[in-house]
């Protein structure tokens, strides 16, 4: 575990994946493994405290999060919402998968939920079914949405033509008021809460820190929400993930799988969120560029970027960010969507 | 744990996922409605900031 612990360090330090949170997580994996470790019981309680009791820490890391997310590129064109439902598709596949492959189905929902790419989701998740496998499903979730700009180019290139991917898209910037700005986080939250329940503390949190943003009359409370209330979360969430990375609990086989099938998770909901665009392109005039769908994955702003990218790539007029980013948000409402319904029939079907 | 193929454990799961997608769409539909219909209606009730 020592050495599990120093790669992640590596990974955070050398090729800066997700260095907050890797870090947090190498260091406190080594801090828990050594002989007899007088802080292995300090990172229980808090993991306990603020995790395992209550899910206290990712909830209140989504305050900050809300308030980060401008939500007015997905206003402007509300349609983008759809590459964002279809790009969950991966999460029940893998569903799907995990379940074939043996793993109980509340394991199974729990790794499905990697493909959320969304880390305080896949935690909420992990802990509300009570997996076996919170230390991989929480290594695997974040380790995967540092991995977003390796992971999904091919998968982009594979599903889409260079014709495909040349598509230009005009951005047109139309106004959004600052009603319907302030309305969006409070009608989510109301549709989210009455059709998932179980989700409704996550996408409170989540459009809490939103409307806290868009009122424009807490700016002091949205800044610190977005800089120092997040900034001390993740210093805590990384070290007390690290409570689970025990060697008995780590060092399995499954350990191995569960990384494999949360690649898969990341794999299919692009190819989920590429695919809907090509199939709505069958029946529109105006043509969508199919690797905008990709950004559908919640893992903002890298999987926006890497379509902007890649559009630059084929075409160095071809801008897509504003499209991108739009969709982008948008997979961060539908992930939590996917989380509450996924959580919502699997307690059903387990009597959770 | 014991890791073993099972068909049973893929029957349980298929019609979750075909639920959670199609329950996705509903939701996500139902949002855009709302927000196409937001747009619409508060177009031009604060023009100042519009941006």
């Amino acid at each position: 575990m020592w050495l599990i612990g120093g790669v992640l360090i590596f990974l955070a330090i050398k090729k800066q994946m997700e260095p907050s949170l890797l870090l947090p997580m190498g260091f406190g994996a080594i801090l828990i493994n050594l002989p007899n470790s007088g802080a292995k019981h300090v990172i229980d309680h808090l993991f306990n405290i603020g995790i395992n009791d209550n899910e206290l820490m990712p909830l209140i890391l989504f305050i900050g999060i809300g308030a980060m997310i401008d939500f007015a590129p997905l206003l402007t064109n509300p349609k983008l919402m759809i590459f964002g439902a279809a790009a969950q598709f991966g999460i029940f596949f893998t569903l799907c998968l995990a379940s074939f492959l043996g793993f109980e189905l509340k394991d199974a929902a729990s790794i499905a939920i990697i493909g959320a790419a969304d880390g305080p989701t896949s935690i909420f998740v992990a802990i509300q079914l009570a997996s076996n496998y919170t230390a991989a499903i929480m290594v695997a979730a974040y380790s995967y949405m540092a991995l977003v700009p390796i992971v999904q180019p091919p998968i982009i290139k594979l599903c889409t033509t260079k014709k495909e991917r040349m598509i230009r898209m005009p951005y047109v910037g139309k106004p959004v008021s600052k009603l319907t700005k302030i309305l969006f986080p409070i009608v989510v939250t109301v549709i989210v809460g009455l059709v998932a329940p179980d989700a409704v503390a996550l996408i409170g949190f989540l459009m809490f820190g939103n409307l806290i943003r868009e009122c424009g009359v807490l700016d002091s409370l949205s800044e610190t929400a977005q800089k120092v209330l997040a900034n001390l979360i993740t210093i805590f969430l990384g070290i007390t993930i690290a409570s689970k990375m025990t060697a008995a609990e780590f060092l399995r086989i499954e350990t191995l799988l569960i990384m494999g099938l949360g690649l898969f998770a990341f794999v299919f909901d692009t190819f989920g969120g590429v695919m809907i665009a090509k199939l709505m392109n069958l029946f529109t005039k105006n043509k969508i560029n199919p690797m905008i769908g990709a950004a559908g994955i919640s893992a903002f702003p890298m999987s926006a970027r890497v379509v902007n990218k890649l559009g630059l790539e084929e075409d160095n007029q071809n801008f897509l960010l504003m499209h991108s980013i739009g969709v982008n948000v948008s997979g961060q409402i539908a992930s939590v969507i996917a989380g509450g319904l996924l959580l919502s029939f699997v307690q059903n079907i387990i009597g959770g | 744990m014991d890791l073993s193929i099972s068909v049973d454990n893929l029957l349980q799961a298929l019609p979750i996922m075909g639920m959670g997608m199609l329950g996705i769409f509903i939701v996500t539909g139902v949002i855009i409605l709302i927000v196409t219909l937001l747009n619409k209606l508060t177009s031009g009730s604060d023009k100042s900031d519009k941006e």
